[in-house]
């Protein structure tokens, strides 16, 4: 389901991120009231600003360090997410529902009963990839984007203005994290930990070939197929580590990922 | 002639390694100035410290004498000075229709962006029929000839060219700099052209310096400095009799 965490900075606090916008989104649904769609619209704008404050505050001393610094700060951020989440009284280490309009609604084609709010996640999941892969092949600020991660070096000798793209690529990451944490509260509740579902993004991610944007969603769709089926037709406990096989099997094929980049760096 | 770009005492570093140890050139308006030199002698420096990505210590950088030193990287595309950098760096995996509006990114006027991606077409053939494929798929030859198309889409007034024939063979290399020069007398762009490649650069460029660990050695007209003995021996290859051992160090205009 999270696939689309197409950013390519590898960020290790996604999954964190993703449970805040769904924290925020249940604050703003159970203490202001508003309703459904409402709050998904708040959770993403109030993610869409914490992603960029980040960026700013945390990784930007950090800009043109190696890759693995990025990473462990990533991590730091994610820790410092779920420890904060657990010191808000309102929040805690509970686990909360986040109320939905299609809750319990069904319906029925012939023998196959499928629960709207199955429906609703993949419709918007849809809907959102689209969106993003427009925003990216389309415009001239997505194009930028994906230049600032291939080479940031060029891009600056482009004129992109890369400290601001970066930031903005947070802001976007972030929302995008809380759009599906939004999406998935239904089915795994609100609460502290649910960030760790945001590491099945990684075997995607892997199997797909890091940088690939077209590659992290059929990453995602073969991982998640894989473990759906997995979970039908073998045993007990094959489901967890299936996921990894495949990753196992993708590295050993072909290193790169299924859609990754080709080209090494000519000198 | 009031020059386009001016270096006055410029000092840059990589940490406690000096690079640049005070260099002083001018670039007039609508020619190509060359700095050759060793690796390692800061060439390439140079150019960063032109383009914002390195901060000089000392020394001001000024274009048409506005002082444009430790400015951000954008600001001094946006004044019209464009970076074709070394190893070329195109976006690997956008195509290259892309990469060359990547290279207009600070450009607001998407016909006139048209317009000269035809125009560079007209210089570069082949990449019109490379557009929609991705740039990390070209040759050597066809990746260096889009970083100075994506460069020329950026309008430049000045052209910063770092070692444009870096691995390819002496025939591309040949045509490349056919086009630079090419380039500089239709499109009245001013090059500032950064080469080990001594010869190719001296045949092209109206002006050169010479530069070894992080000065400036020696300055003059590309026809006067061909005709100079130490040019023609440690850059050219050329011997000319009895300049051996110990005499050669002598001979080789380096101090520190």
């Amino acid at each position: 389901m999270l696939i689309y965490k197409a950013t390519e900075t590898i960020n290790f606090a996604q999954g964190e991120l993703m449970m805040l916008g769904a924290f925020f989104a249940l604050t703003a649904a159970t203490v202001i009231g508003l309703p459904y769609w409402a709050t998904i619209l708040f959770g993403i704008a109030v993610m869409f600003v914490v992603g960029m404050l980040i960026e700013r505050t945390v990784l930007r001393p950090v800009l043109g360090q190696p890759a693995f610094t990025v990473v462990m700060v990533t991590i730091g951020v994610g820790y410092m997410a779920r420890g904060l989440v657990m010191m808000v009284p309102a929040w805690g280490t509970e686990t909360h529902g986040l109320p939905t309009p299609f809750a319990d609604a069904v319906l029925t084609f012939g023998e196959v009963t499928v629960p709207v709010q199955s429906l609703a996640i993949i419709g918007m999941t849809a809907a959102l990839c689209i969106v993003l892969f427009a925003f990216f092949q389309f415009t001239r600020i997505g194009v930028a984007m994906q230049a600032t991660s291939q080479n940031q070096l060029a891009a600056y000798y482009m004129g992109i203005p890369v400290r601001r793209i970066n930031m903005l690529i947070w802001g976007l990451s972030a929302a995008v994290s809380a759009f599906a944490g939004i999406l998935l509260a239904p089915l795994t509740f609100v609460h502290a930990n649910m960030g760790f579902i945001g590491l099945k993004a990684f075997p995607a991610a892997v199997v797909g070939g890091f940088g690939s944007v077209p590659g992290a969603i059929v990453g995602g769709l073969i991982i998640g197929l894989v473990e759906a089926f997995a979970g039908f037709y073998l045993a007990e406990g094959w489901k967890d580590i299936a996921a990894y096989i495949v990753v196992l099997v993708v590295l050993l094929i072909k290193p790169s990922g299924l859609f990754g980049e080709r080209t090494l760096k000519k000198v | 002639m009031q020059p386009i770009l001016e270096l006055a005492n410029v000092e840059s570093s990589y940490g406690p390694v000096q690079a640049l140890r005070g260099v002083s050139l001018a670039v007039p308006p609508g020619k190509i100035v060359t700095v050759l030199g060793a690796n390692g002698a800061g060439k390439s420096t140079i150019l960063k410290t032109i383009s914002g990505i390195v901060d000089p210590q000392k020394g001001q950088i000024r274009l048409g004498g506005e002082e444009i030193q430790r400015r951000a990287p954008d600001w001094i595309v946006r004044k019209g000075v464009v970076h074709v950098p070394e190893g070329r760096e195109v976006f690997s995996l956008l195509t290259v229709e892309d990469n060359l509006r990547m290279g207009a990114y600070t450009r607001p006027d998407k016909d006139g962006v048209a317009k000269d991606i035809e125009r560079v077409f007209t210089y570069f053939p082949v990449l019109r029929a490379r557009a929609k494929q991705e740039a990390g798929q070209l040759s050597g030859g066809e990746q260096q000839m889009l970083a100075i198309s994506r460069a020329l889409l950026g309008r430049p007034r000045v052209m910063l060219m770092d070692e444009p024939s870096l691995g390819l063979s002496p025939k591309l290399t040949k045509e490349i700099f056919n086009i630079v020069a090419r380039i500089n007398g239709e499109e009245g762009v001013t090059i500032l052209l950064v080469e080990k490649n001594v010869k190719m650069a001296l045949g092209i460029a109206h002006y050169g310096y010479v530069l070894e660990v992080g000065r400036i050695v020696m300055e003059d007209t590309c026809a006067n400095l061909l005709q100079k003995d130490d040019i023609r021996e440690f850059y050219l290859g050329m011997k000319s009799a009895g300049a051996r051992g110990p005499r050669r160090w002598k001979k080789k205009k380096q101090w520190r």
